[in-house]
């Protein structure tokens, strides 16, 4: 049983978790992800490391409510339980030294982004960061994230915040300004994770995106998270989650991200039915 | 008595005592156990019909060597307490392998009986008494004083299970750890509910709970730390590496990533580990279309197709590139399989997956083959037809071609050596590997075997480990 010690709502519908996991803390690095099953008739779903304390032993996961899983993970207050928490899995992101580096987040991205972001200006590079969100109240750990980049640039699609666009249009100002940039790493939705490539590969910009395709174990047991990357099948829980965007077939990915669409459908009703109920794992915090 | 021995000889029954199903096609619904076990009285009658010989050639064909003659002869004086005493000295896991080996490969096919007549049930009688044991829940089980040893078993299938509990009894303080959130291995997420229920695996994890062994699940042993850091770092002695064949091997033919393409661990972790048969009670899902093709023939593909039918498929195809004779499944799971209405392509080679523009499969494009020389596995390989094309129209398909090992402990092992295949090296009789105090057996090892076979890995690694931490660890205070 893993015990949640930190709650926060960051924004409408996302969520903060601190959850202790002392083994997955000794070992996590930036890029790497956990999986959880909140409840014994759970589903197992990837969640990405948004931040460890080895110290403390804990994990902060960030998720955003948009299935039955994700919407009962929300419920969980500090002193719940989490049934099974699994990782670090995955491989850390590559850190080195590149030079001048930029880090897209998009919406929830901003949290996966935020560790490698600190990593990489901890090894040395100069790191540009550019968080976007849909509207204002979507804009989440700017101060952080501002923190882990020697400079930050934001927009929101509506203007609500900052400035009026798209994370796309704010990387096309940077990489104009700026020229000489080694290496892009983009972290959002999908549809914006392929837009920020369409752009870089115009300036031949080498784009790393990490990859959120439908898991089971995580540990390469499976197959069920197999994506096309330069040709070749490859799955995502093992030798990803990251991977050079402007080789990632995009268009297979997206359409069996969306395999279960009717039984996630069906399962969201069914718990709206029922009314949203806590997963209790009867420890009472205990353990 | 049965035991009319007034001619010196007694008379034979020539079939074994029949093993009640449950109705096929009743059974093509429900995820039921398909065999439901003797009654007493025909589990006593079947243990009569043993003539006890006395160079026992059953012995030969049981990789643990349980003594066969001696527990059969107790099940037939009802004394299955006894006979579960015995096997125990043997086989730690009796319930499942009662269920799950291949009986007539192995202990039945060197049976006296089996020159003539039909073997002694063997399997069956040994279902009967762990069943007897399990619904008792007595457990008679001896534990040496503790040895202050240390040891980690990585993997919890049948391999690190047999070797968990043989360190254990002799007193050594094993934990075993595993990377999924049960215990069991292929017992639990691989092999189906209707012929290996879950609570009887569970049953016998929590018999070795018992005996002291400690299981520390969701922890990927590569992952939260690697093999060299549990000896450094954690203190363990010695490590036994029983972490399976879990990779899932795929055509690479086009199309194999649409949409309804599955490889048979997914399918039968969904359905098996997570319950999805169970959907939306239980949370995970799975799509099985109106037509399945299951690629492959071995007990995986059986398992597999049998399984779609279950899910509510219409039809479920084996589409296997020999013939019947060279499948490698078992005879009884390919028997259940055909009554419960699965059907067979034979000589069939898929050579294309065909799918909509929304990405889901709707076809496979397949050539016939005709059977030529003799490969080296001394089964003749089939040869495709030039020009026989055709297409199958399925919705979804599963690959269980078979599978190899996983390599994340390997990859993060130092001086550990290992096979072109990926599979650990290690001296067949003592599990030792490349590398001091580490040891290894299983499917890691061998490759994709069996149940009894990973079973029989793990005792002959602990017994080498027990020698090992008395010759080589040192003392602790404990
Ligand atoms: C490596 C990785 C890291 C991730 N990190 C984060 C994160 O930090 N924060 C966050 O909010 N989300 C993250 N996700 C996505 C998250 O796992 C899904 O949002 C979650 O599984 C949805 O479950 P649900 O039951 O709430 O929704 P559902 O209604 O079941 O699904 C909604 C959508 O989520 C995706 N999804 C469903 N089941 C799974 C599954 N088992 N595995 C992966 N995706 C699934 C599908 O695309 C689906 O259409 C990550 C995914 C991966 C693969
Ligand atoms: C569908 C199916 C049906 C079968 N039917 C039969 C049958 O009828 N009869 C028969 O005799 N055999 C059968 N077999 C084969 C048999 O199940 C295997 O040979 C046997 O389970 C191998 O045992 P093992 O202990 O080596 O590995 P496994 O049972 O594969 O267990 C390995 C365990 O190690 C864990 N693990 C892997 N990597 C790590 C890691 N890095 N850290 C921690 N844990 C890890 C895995 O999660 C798994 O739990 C079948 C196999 C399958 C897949
Ligand atoms: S363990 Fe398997 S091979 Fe040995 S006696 Fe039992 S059924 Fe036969
Ligand atoms: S060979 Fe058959 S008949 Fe002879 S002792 Fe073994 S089980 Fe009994
Ligand atoms: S999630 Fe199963 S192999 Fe990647």
């Amino acid at each position: 049983m893993f015990k949640i010690i930190k709650k926060e709502v960051l924004a409408p519908m996302i969520k903060l978790l601190e959850i202790k996991a002392p083994l997955v803390a000794g070992k996590a690095a930036a890029g790497q992800f956990v999986i959880i099953r909140t409840h014994e008739l759970g589903e197992r779903v990837p969640l990405t490391i948004a931040d460890f304390d080895r110290e403390k032993g804990i994990i902060t996961c960030v998720f955003q409510e948009v299935g039955k899983t994700t919407r009962e993970l929300g419920t969980m207050i500090p002193g719940d339980c989490i049934t099974d928490f699994v990782g670090p899995l995955g491989l850390p992101s590559h850190i080195e030294k590149f030079g001048r580096v930029v880090c897209v987040g998009g919406g929830i991205g901003v949290a996966p982004v935020y560790p490698i972001a600190r990593a990489l200006k901890d090894a040395g590079n100069d790191v540009t960061g550019i968080v976007g969100a849909r509207t204002k109240s979507f804009i989440f750990w700017e101060d952080k994230m501002r923190s882990a980049c020697s400079e930050l640039r934001v927009t929101t699609d509506d203007g609500t915040y900052a400035r009026k666009g798209f994370v796309t249009d704010l990387l096309r100002e940077v990489i104009e300004e700026k020229g000489d940039i080694a290496l892009c790493l983009a972290i959002g939705p999908l549809p914006m994770m392929q837009a920020v490539c369409a752009l870089t590969r115009e300036y031949k910009l080498k784009t790393i995106v990490s990859l959120n395709s439908i898991m089971v174990d995580g540990t390469g047991m499976c197959g069920s998270c197999r994506v096309t990357v330069g040709g070749e099948t490859k799955f995502a829980c093992v030798d990803g989650p990251e991977f050079d965007g402007h080789e990632v077939d995009f268009a297979e990915m997206s359409r069996r991200s969306v395999i279960y669409k009717p039984q996630e459908k069906l399962s969201i009703e069914r718990y709206d039915e029922a009314g949203a109920r806590r997963p209790g794992c009867g420890c009472g915090g205990e353990k | 008595m049965a035991g009319d021995t007034t001619s010196g000889k007694k008379s034979i029954k020539p079939f074994k005592n029949s093993m009640p199903v449950q109705d096929p096609v009743q059974r093509a619904k429900n995820f039921k156990e398909v065999a439901l076990g003797y009654e007493e009285e025909a589990v006593v009658d079947e243990a009569r019909r043993c003539i006890q010989c006395k160079n026992k050639p059953c012995l030969q064909g049981c990789p643990v060597e349980i003594d066969i003659p001696a527990f059969i002869k107790m099940a037939a004086e009802r004394d299955f307490a006894g006979a579960i005493k015995s096997i125990k000295e043997k086989n730690s896991l009796p319930a499942v392998c009662g269920r799950v080996c291949p009986q007539e490969n192995q202990c039945e096919k060197y049976c006296t009986l089996a020159k003539k007549h039909q073997p002694v049930a063997i399997g069956r009688i040994e279902r009967y008494v762990a069943d007897w044991e399990l619904s008792r829940e007595v457990l008679i089980q001896e534990v040496e004083p503790p040895t202050g040893k240390k040891v980690a078993v990585i993997g919890s299938g049948p391999a690190g299970l047999t070797c968990a509990a043989d360190l254990a009894k002799q007193g050594h303080s094993v934990t075993v750890f595993e990377a999924l959130h049960v215990a069991g291995g292929v017992l639990m997420y691989g092999i189906p509910e209707f012929r290996l229920p879950k609570g009887v695996v569970q049953a016998e994890v929590n018999n070795l709970k018992k005996i002291g062994v400690k299981f520390q699940l969701n922890c990927v042993v590569g992952k939260f730390a690697t093999v060299d850091e549990l000896m450094e770092d954690w203190g363990f002695d010695a490590v036994f590496i029983g972490t399976g064949a879990g990779l899932p091997h795929f055509m690479k033919i086009p199309g194999e990533n649409a949409c309804g393409v599955y490889s048979a661990n997914e399918f039968l972790t969904r359905t098996n580990l997570m319950k999805a048969y169970l959907f939306p009670e239980y949370d995970t899902p799975i799509r099985v279309g109106r037509k399945v093709a299951v690629l492959g023939g071995g007990n995986v593909a059986m398992d597999s197709a049998r399984t779609a039918l279950r899910l509510g498929a219409e039809e479920s195809w084996i589409v296997y590139r020999r013939t019947e004779k060279e499948m490698p499944a078992r005879r009884e799971e390919v028997e259940h399989a055909m009554e419960e209405g699965v059907k067979f392509a034979f000589l069939t080679f898929p050579t294309k997956i065909l799918h909509d523009e929304d990405y889901w499969v709707k076809g496979m494009e397949c050539l016939r083959c005709e059977l030529g020389e003799k490969d080296a596995s001394g089964r003749r390989s089939p040869v495709p037809i030039v020009g026989s094309e055709y297409i199958m129209e399925v919705d979804t398909v599963v690959v269980a071609i078979g599978q190899g090992p996983n390599p994340l402990v390997p990859r993060t092992t130092k001086g550990l050596e290992c096979g072109r295949k990926g599979n650990i090296i290690a001296c067949s009789e003592t599990g030792a590997t490349s590398k001091a105090g580490v040891f290894a057996g299983g499917d890691v090892v061998t490759g994709a075997a069996t149940v009894i076979l990973a079973m029989g890995a793990g005792r002959t690694a602990a017994k080498s480990i027990h020698k090992y931490l008395s010759e080589n660890a040192p003392e602790r205070n404990i």
